[in-house]
């Protein structure tokens, strides 16, 4: 019964590897899924999905193993997981086959950037507007139509993916100081740290290094920081009728420019990472997504700060065509993509942190 | 890789942690080392690969461990264990040494993680490291890669060269071809003999071919009995091994920490026939364990069933495989292959014995049975509510007591005094130390410790005598 060959769902591959560990427990200490999983004697399948999105792929626990390939146990725990993460986030999604389509293929999110950035090509050739900056290209009023509905429904869709995924785990209410202790492992990393191992294991095989955890932060912030900019011109534009184009030294630019650099740098990372480990120690069947949404990732960043360098050029409307595409790619594609792994991975810590203190 | 010409200081038998702590002292000191790994690479590392703690004397908080374990404590926990066979020179050498070990072992690579969940008994004075033993496995060949270290895999020391009292090279086979690599001096640190099935069964008799071996089948115990063919002492009861009762339905080889039972004191344990044969409640589980390796192996055919019911299955630590269960007792005893009516007469007498009072999981809380035999002294509550759980019970392996005899310097002796160039630590000599019984955490402690000695001492003769053949 432990040497299944390896046809069984990600489910019951996940249940039967997750009851070795259980009676296991040396990897205790690398990360959250461990103590979650110890604070039960069996399984149901909502828990392992709480294991699941739990996990960060660090992969502390797979080197450590001493039941690893060859030996009959076969563990590999981070892959198990990683699987059950994907098909789940593809389950809970809404609608679900979009997200079959984005997680899995690269070709489709790469697809996905072709037929937005040709949107916006479109856009800004048949609606030029008369405003300053940007606008001269693209009207504001075009933007907002465009982008309005594109921020609005990706949201609504995820929303109603991580209701499911609350309501099968158990989700209580939550209280603040759920959201301090989910926020502050989602903020450093916490569970891609090893514990006291002050590292993971990504592309070194066996020997820890921080690369991935500081990658993935500066895409993390990165990103957040870009968002940031745009609500604050959003808010210079309407509450304090300052439009675009915006200095230097003002908000949007201040937050951006750094955003940008950070999440083009921290992408690039992450891809190059990628690149460098066992890609056996992963979804195997996600990879194609996970590495199109990475570079999606890099190239928003970077043709935001090509479009800033090259302000009063030719270049202006190509670029801005060319990154408001992207833009637009990585919202449409948001709940079925990669990037939902944030939201669900979000929900995971609320819960465990729920868990440890009801 | 050759390594029948690199002509290395010292060639290291074995790759588990005995033998990397000497090889990261050894090559600190300036050694070219060649350690020699008769397991392929995933399965490097041996039974150390299974551990997941070491026990460690310090007189004030020290990394993750609270408190003090002072010396005269650790000292009196071994005595007690040992019934004192154990060499106390030797013991007090490897009860100081944890306490530098453990800072040691961090500089090298070393991670530690608070006592795992379950193991609350062992947070004071045991050490635990953060993914097990394999991680430190990793570690340490880590640093010892980057200390140029040469590992070869799959090279099983088959011979040992020796010239009177020196040793002279050894005899390997790598790749199906014997190859005979010279070298300066040895450090032997390939482990027991357990995993010999013919040996054991030679040593304890036929029972022992229906024994688990809990750790590598990499430890056949061929350089052990090629240094006893050539004269060295040897220590530890040769026909002795540590056994405790684990799953019946683990691998043969290898199945380690996750084939343990922890249901027995909360069982009636029931042989082929379908009869008790020990007072299951005797004790607390860590300190009876291997009582009960050596009472299954005597029953036939080395086998026994645990039984609970309903209100015991959430009592003892998860297992890996689930028990087999049933709605009756007959039934559970059918599934296990077991004479039901037989099983039936055993619980409803045992049950029948069974008195009023309160259960306490947590301690011997005198819980006992009354007119039947044999008794069971604690936690004996009648086993009445379905679902009924068995679980198969079969002795597992931990490690063998026959050894290597070594000074306070881990020098090997033959009959007559001490080779000049052959040390050995861990597993192979840990007879001298550990005579009977077992203290969880001492293999590595005895490994880490003797293993540093080994090294630093190997390092430091043969690096005299190269400066001396400079000289000269
Ligand atoms: C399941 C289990 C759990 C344990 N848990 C603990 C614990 O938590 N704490 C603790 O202190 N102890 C524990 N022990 C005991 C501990 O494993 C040993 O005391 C310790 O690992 C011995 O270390 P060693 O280096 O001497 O031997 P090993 O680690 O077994 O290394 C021996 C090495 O020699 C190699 N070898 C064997 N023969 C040859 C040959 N002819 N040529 C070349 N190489 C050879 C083997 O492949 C292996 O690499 C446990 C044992 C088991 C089985
Ligand atoms: S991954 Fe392996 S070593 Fe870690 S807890 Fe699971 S079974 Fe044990
Ligand atoms: S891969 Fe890392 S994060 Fe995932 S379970 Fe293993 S140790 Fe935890």
């Amino acid at each position: 019964m432990l040497d299944e060959p390896p046809t069984a769902t990600p489910l019951e591959e996940a249940r039967r590897q997750v009851r070795i560990c259980n009676a296991c427990r040396y990897c205790e200490g690398y990360c959250a899924v461990f103590p979650s999983m110890f604070s039960r004697r069996s399984f149901a399948d909502a828990d392992l999905s709480q294991l699941a999105q739990l996990c960060h792929n660090c992969r502390g626990c797979h080197y450590a193993c001493q039941y690893t390939e060859p030996h009959e146990f076969a563990l590999n725990l981070p892959a198990a997981l990683a699987d059950l993460r994907a098909e789940d986030q593809i389950r809970l999604a809404w609608p679900s086959g979009l997200a079959g389509v984005f997680q899995r293929s690269g070709v489709a999110m790469a697809a996905a950037m072709a037929a937005g950035t040709a949107i916006l090509f479109l856009a800004v050739a048949a609606l030029p507007g008369d405003g300053p900056g940007f606008y001269s290209h693209l009207s504001h009023a075009a933007m907002v139509a465009i982008f309005t509905p594109a921020f609005l429904f990706p949201l609504a869709a995820l929303w109603v993916a991580l209701r499911r995924y609350w309501r099968e785990v158990g989700g209580g209410r939550t209280t603040l100081s759920h959201w301090r202790d989910a926020s502050l492992a989602a903020a450093t990393l916490r569970n891609l740290s090893g514990g006291a191992a002050k590292g993971c294991n990504f592309e070194k095989g066996d020997r820890y290094s921080q690369a991935r955890r500081h990658a993935h932060s500066a895409a993390m912030w990165g990103f957040l920081l870009c968002f940031a900019s745009t609500a604050s011109g959003t808010i210079l534009h309407y509450l304090f009728d300052w439009p675009a184009p915006y200095p230097f030294l003002s908000p949007p630019k201040l937050l951006g420019v750094p955003g940008g650099i950070l999440l083009t740098a921290g992408a690039a990372a992450l891809a190059v990472l990628k690149l460098k480990s066992d890609s056996k120690l992963g979804s195997e069947s996600a990879w194609g997504g996970e590495m199109a949404f990475t570079l999606l990732l890099c190239f928003t960043g970077l043709s935001g700060l090509a479009l800033y360098a090259a302000t009063g050029t030719v270049l202006v409307a190509p670029l801005l065509a060319a990154h408001l595409g992207l833009v637009l790619t990585l919202f449409l594609t948001l709940p079925w993509s990669k990037m939902a792994h944030g939201f669900f991975r979000f929900a995971a810590l609320l819960r465990d942190a729920q868990r440890k203190s009801p | 890789m050759d390594i029948a010409s690199k002509n290395p200081d010292l060639i290291v038998a074995g790759a588990g942690n005995a033998a990397l702590c000497a090889a990261i002292e050894a090559a600190e000191a300036g050694m070219d080392v060649l350690m020699l790994e008769a397991a392929p690479k995933p399965y490097r590392g041996g039974n150390s690969r299974h551990t997941r703690n070491f026990r460690c004397m310090h007189d004030a908080p020290i990394s993750t461990l609270s408190g003090a374990y002072g010396e005269k404590e650790y000292l009196a926990d071994l005595l007690r264990v040992t019934n004192g066979e154990t060499d106390e020179e030797l013991a007090r050498i490897a009860i100081r040494g944890s306490e530098k070990a453990l800072p040691w072992m961090e500089a090298h690579g070393v991670v530690f993680q608070n006592s795992l969940s379950g193991t609350l008994s062992l947070e004071r004075t045991n050490a635990f490291f953060l993914g097990g033993g394999k991680a430190l496995v990793n570690a340490y060949h880590n640093t010892a890669e980057d200390l140029g270290v040469t590992v070869a895999y799959g090279a099983e020391v088959r011979r040992v060269h020796l010239d009177g009292d020196r040793f002279t090279g050894v005899t390997a086979r790598v790749g199906g071809a014997e190859l005979d690599i010279p070298a300066r001096g040895a450090v032997l640190a390939s482990g027991g003999f357990q995993a010999d099935i013919d040996w054991l069964a030679s040593a304890w008799g036929e029972a022992a071919r229906n024994f688990l071996i809990r750790g590598t089948p990499y430890n056949r115990g061929v350089v052990l009995r090629d240094m006893l063919d050539k004269g060295a002492r040897s220590v530890g009861d040769p026909t002795q091994c540590h056994a405790v009762a684990i799953d019946g339905r683990a691998p043969k080889f290898d199945g380690g920490i996750v084939t343990r039972l922890d249901c027995v004191p909360f069982s009636i344990v029931v042989n082929r026939h379908g009869e008790r044969f020990h007072d299951e409640g005797e004790d607390v589980w860590p300190k009876h364990y291997a009582i009960w390796g050596r009472l299954v192996a005597a029953q036939p055919d080395q086998v026994a069933y645990a039984i609970i019911d309903a209100k015991a299955a959430d009592d003892f630590m998860p297992t890996v495989h689930p028990p087999e269960t049933a709605d009756t007792i007959g039934g559970l005893a059918r599934k296990m292959g077991l004479p039901p009516e037989a099983v039936e007469k055993t619980v409803a007498e045992y049950n029948a014995a069974c008195r009023p009072g309160t259960f306490d999981g947590g301690d011997l809380d005198g819980l006992s049975t009354a007119g039947v035999d044999p008794p069971k002294t604690n936690w004996a509550r009648p086993i009445t509510d379905p679902p009924f759980a068995g679980y198969a019970l079969r002795p597992g392996v931990t490690f063998t007591y026959l050894g290597l005899k070594v000074g306070p310097d881990a020098r090997v002796r033959s009959n007559s005094r001490p080779y000049a160039n052959i040390w050995a630590a861990g597993e192979i000599m840990a007879g001298s130390i550990l005579g009977q019984g077992y203290l969880a955490g001492f293999g590595m402690t005895i490994g880490t410790v003797f293993g540093r000695i080994a090294g630093r001492e190997a390092a430091r003769v043969l690096s005299s005598r190269r400066n001396g053949g400079t000289h000269a």
